[in-house]
């Protein structure tokens, strides 16, 4: 019995920490986009946009994956349904994928799961696709940017309705 | 692992009457081409409590829960409930699992449990008549998901959805297609996820009681199964019949509400999908539906009713060389007979065998088409001569 009280108080006080916490941040709420990244240009994209000080919000998490045909409709059902409130998948520039075909197959995939999506009742708009090289450090930005802003337009779609 | 649920397997699958014979390994399919995999053995181990070995066996995956074994026992010993609940036990360990196409198919299934409201009633065209509340009810199954997730191999799983509304037209009956109907949940129970298939369970319950429908009619013989036969298990009885289409345009061939044109293909052969034959017992229905349309053949198939083999993997788990082996094995025996067109009455059949066929290990000239296809064919015919009528008269 006596262990189950400090328990509780210890979560007790971790859940006070946490409230301030959160309303500090509540000004500063973000999106969280799932970005999944393939290691030879999207990464490198991302990589040269942090080295250039380009800015965008801080949404994204990235995963990088050796190929963006690697990605599978389950991997971006799963972050939807595990709490992300976007998913991006880049790959290179379909002639300059390092596995020749890895870009089209994702697109496939993309489009795939678009379809099971809607199919499911989830909004499609969710889910982009987009083709960044090591070159593009500004589009990575900017794309991070247009993103989140329109996720942010969502949710807020989405509570008015309800 | 708890002595008491082993305990209950064993009871429950009537495991203590193994008489040690081997027909059940003698029989299965996958035993054939996999020689580490063997039912007998599986139930020896279970029986003298060497558990952690089946639970460590990646093989306990690999049955096709196509009731073969089940079928032909002397002892009576369940082997789809052995695989059943010792799945469920072992899945409580690892979870390591070799799910095929990426266990997309669970995936949405899973997301299916959280009743979001889907989008899967939008295949209906205008053509088709369809009514909102009826004694009629069509169980379109995953047909919807399955024409996204399989359309790599150029089919169209949907076609036999539209083809079924077509028929229950014609047969005068406007049925209704629920919105809110989810999978049933039955590869998710053979993966042994009880929790997700009970939820998708009393969701299809809630959603035809509301619906207030009498009769169910499905295309797929699994979900039929489940329906009929798995549910009332979990959930108590209900008043509502489920019957397969074949079974409603056999009747209606025998009455003379419905008469069959004859079709271009004239030598047909008809592949026993597990659960409608060994599983509900529908053998006859599809062969007289086959042979009441005229100048047809149907040829006899190399094991057929009760022995036939099945169409490879099951529960969308564990596709291998094997689950190819045993679909190249029934596709050969099917191009034997020298049909052509190799019928079958189960949507799943028509997907493994398609991937199978268009694979480049062989090549078939056989061609494989559903059973609904072949009867909307061959009514269409019909429908066209009498409108024929009508302008001349």
């Amino acid at each position: 019995m006596k262990k189950k009280k400090t328990n509780a108080k210890i979560t007790k006080a971790k859940m006070t920490k946490a409230k301030k916490i959160k309303k500090k941040t509540k000004k500063l709420q973000y999106p969280k986009i799932i970005t999944f990244a393939c290691n030879w240009c999207s990464y490198a994209g991302a990589d040269l946009a942090g080295v250039s000080r380009f800015q965008y919000p801080p949404s994204l998490r990235l995963i990088r994956v050796m190929c963006a045909g690697r990605i599978t409709p389950t991997f971006i059902l799963d972050a939807l349904t595990d709490g992300a409130d976007g998913v991006i998948v880049s790959g290179c520039h379909f002639e300059d994928c390092h596995y020749i075909s890895g870009s089209r197959k994702a697109e496939k995939v993309v489009e795939t799961t678009r379809k099971l999506m809607h199919l499911l009742g989830m909004d499609g708009r969710r889910l982009r696709f987009e083709l960044i090289s090591a070159a593009e450090g500004q589009k990575f930005a900017t794309v991070a940017r247009e993103f989140t802003e329109e996720i942010t337009n969502l949710k807020k779609e989405k509570h008015g309705k309800k | 692992m708890a002595k008491n649920s082993i305990d209950e397997i064993i009871k429950k699958t009537n495991s203590y009457l193994c008489i040690d014979c081997g027909e059940c390994t003698g029989s299965c399919p996958v035993s054939r081409v996999n020689v580490n995999y063997s039912p007998r053995l599986n139930v020896e181990k279970m029986v003298l409590g060497y558990f952690d070995e089946i639970k460590k066996d990646e093989n306990i995956w690999s049955c096709l829960v196509c009731g073969l074994c089940s079928k032909r026992c002397p002892s009576d010993v369940k082997y789809d409930e052995f695989i059943k609940l010792s799945r469920k036990e072992i899945r409580k360990h690892n979870e390591k699992l070799n799910y095929s196409h990426n266990r997309i198919i669970q995936k949405s299934m899973e997301i299916m449990t959280q009743g979001n409201t889907q989008k899967r009633t939008e295949w209906i065209g205008k053509e088709l008549k369809v009514s909102k509340k009826g004694k009629f009810l069509y169980f379109t199954g995953c047909l919807p998901y399955f024409e996204v997730i399989f359309e790599y191999l150029n089919i169209h799983p949907l076609e036999t959805a539209g083809n079924a509304v077509k028929i229950l037209n014609k047969l005068g009956i406007e049925p209704v297609v629920n919105n809110s109907e989810v999978c049933c949940g039955r590869d998710l129970l053979f993966n042994g996820d009880e929790e997700n298939f009970l939820k998708l369970a009393k969701i299809n319950t809630k959603m035809l009681k509301e619906s207030g429908a009498e009769k169910v009619v499905f295309t797929c013989p699994e979900c039929l199964e489940t329906l009929k036969e798995i549910y009332p298990e979990y959930l108590g009885k209900t008043d509502v019949e489920f019957i397969h289409i074949t079974q409603l345009v056999e009747e209606a061939v025998k009455k003379g509400k419905l008469e069959l044109d004859s079709s271009s293909i004239k030598k047909f052969t008809y592949q026993d999908p597990c659960i409608l034959g060994r599983g509900l017992g529908l053998y006859d229905e599809p062969r007289n539906i086959i042979k009441s349309i005229p100048e047809t053949e149907l040829l006899p198939i190399e094991r057929e009713r009760e022995n036939s083999i099945c169409c490879g993997p099951s529960a969308w788990v564990s596709c291998t060389n094997y689950t190819k082996r045993i679909q190249h094995v029934r596709l050969g025996q099917a191009e034997k007979t020298g049909a052509e067109v190799l019928i079958t009455a189960c949507p799943k059949c028509y997907i493994h065998f398609s991937c199978a066929l268009s694979g480049d290990d062989e090549d078939y000239k056989i061609k494989l088409m559903d059973i609904t296809t072949l009867i909307a064919e061959t009514m269409k015919s019909k429908k066209k001569h009498t409108d024929s009528h009508r302008l001349e008269g």
